[in-house]
């Protein structure tokens, strides 16, 4: 197969698209793309600071490179997990987040949960029975609150993630199957900030397929963590990925279809915004500030107190 | 003498003359969830293998819970 730009042998071949490039043209085909869709989306301008969350896998790390390519002001932020399953799990993804940093000369924040909150995130979710034998629940939770507050306390204008269309085909896919209509009104390639101190968060990789992400990685030769979080085995998402898969292979571009269908749906009004999900059904949390839709203590802080209470009371010596 | 195709610590072997794509579809394989590579350089899943050939496949998919928007939680990024 041959690059439709120069005729050269094709890397990448994207049936969805009809459009096969060659190494050179596909470096160059990705920035273009995602800065099509920065404007289209509206996602920031050259005067924003964005953070860019980084895991150390291949999107986000990819994103930032893109960004960064594009002259973009974009900072990292590694979140350390404390996940070792076997493998050092967390220790490896933040020595390849850090390796790519010192190496494009980029700043990137380190937060460590069991540092700040006093326990990993598999000690939390042991200690709390949250989302029962998987700390994902826990994990989402801790990752969401300190992305903010980091967003927040830096003053950066945007949080991007590094989320492709797989994930929001098959996070949307899943949402659907359950009809969680809140969840539907909220997904989509702009979150905007809200008051109170919500800060604004997008998804610049949003319309590119997974596969396409993981070439760009290969292609530019960056070095990600390729194994899967030891936790993520038998996700849900990852069933609703392989199933989206089977429906692309038998129609191409069934999944850029299926999550473009949906985001017009919803700018036709099909998901409006639901009361307690609005800006003005939220407070600040009075132990950390961060807008809430709970009557008191968001659900960040009543977790990780039951995470420190259940640990002192273990770590107490037995009476009598 | 068979091609071999290597996705993590699995091997495959197939028949030489078909195309990475048939030999993904007939190992059942999602075409869709993996880059075929050769010496390390990645190549379109058109390619006929060639006797001896070895092709690596690099898993793409990753997985768990995108939810820094509030979507629901499906497990680990």
């Amino acid at each position: 197969m041959k690059c439709r730009s120069c005729g050269q042998t094709a890397a990448i071949n994207m049936r969805h698209h009809k459009l096969a490039l060659c190494r050179e043209h596909y470096l160059e085909w990705i920035p273009e793309q995602t800065e099509r869709f920065l404007h289209k989306y509206e996602m920031f301008s050259r005067d924003d600071r964005i953070l860019v969350a980084v895991s150390g896998g291949k999107d986000s790390l990819a994103l930032w490179d893109v960004l960064t390519r594009l002259g973009y002001s974009a900072d990292g932020l590694y979140i350390g997990l404390g996940i070792d399953g076997g493998i050092g799990y967390s220790a490896e993804s933040q020595r390849l987040a850090q390796a790519f940093a010192d190496a494009h000369q980029l700043r990137l924040h380190v937060v460590d949960v069991a540092e700040i909150e006093g326990a990993t995130i598999p000690d939390a979710a042991q200690l709390t029975h949250r989302g029962r034998d998987k700390p994902c629940s826990v994990c989402g939770l801790t990752k969401r609150h300190v992305m903010n507050r980091v967003a927040r306390d830096g003053g950066y204008d945007v949080l991007a993630t590094g989320h492709n269309l797989d994930d929001e085909a098959a996070t949307l896919f899943g949402n659907t199957l359950s009809w969680s209509t809140g969840y539907l009104a909220r997904q989509g390639p702009v979150l905007p900030a809200m008051a109170g101190g919500l800060a604004r968060k997008v998804k610049p990789f949003c319309r590119f397929y997974e596969r396409e992400t993981a070439a760009y990685a290969l292609l530019r030769e960056i070095d990600y963590i390729y194994d899967e979080c030891p936790f993520a085995v038998g996700a849900t998402s990852i069933e609703h990925k392989e199933t989206l898969n089977r429906l692309e292979a038998a129609r191409p571009g069934a999944k850029l279809a299926f999550y473009l269908s949906f985001l017009e749906a919803k700018r036709n009004g099909a998901f409006p915004m639901e009361v307690r999900e609005a800006p003005d059904g939220l407070q600040p949390c009075p132990r950390c500030g961060q807008p809430t839709s709970a009557p008191d203590a968001c659900a960040f802080c009543r977790t990780w107190d039951k995470v420190r209470a259940r640990r002192a009371a273990a770590q107490q010596p037995a009476a009598g | 003498m068979p091609a071999t195709l290597k996705l993590r610590d699995k091997v495959y072997e197939v028949p030489a003359g078909m195309t990475v794509r048939d030999a993904l579809i007939r190992l059942a394989i999602e075409p869709e969830s993996v880059l075929p590579t050769r010496d390390g350089q990645l190549i379109t899943d058109d390619r006929h293998l060639q006797e001896g050939e070895v092709i690596r496949l690099v898993a793409v998919i990753s997985g768990g819970a995108q939810d820094t928007d509030g979507a629901r939680p499906r497990g680990p990024r």
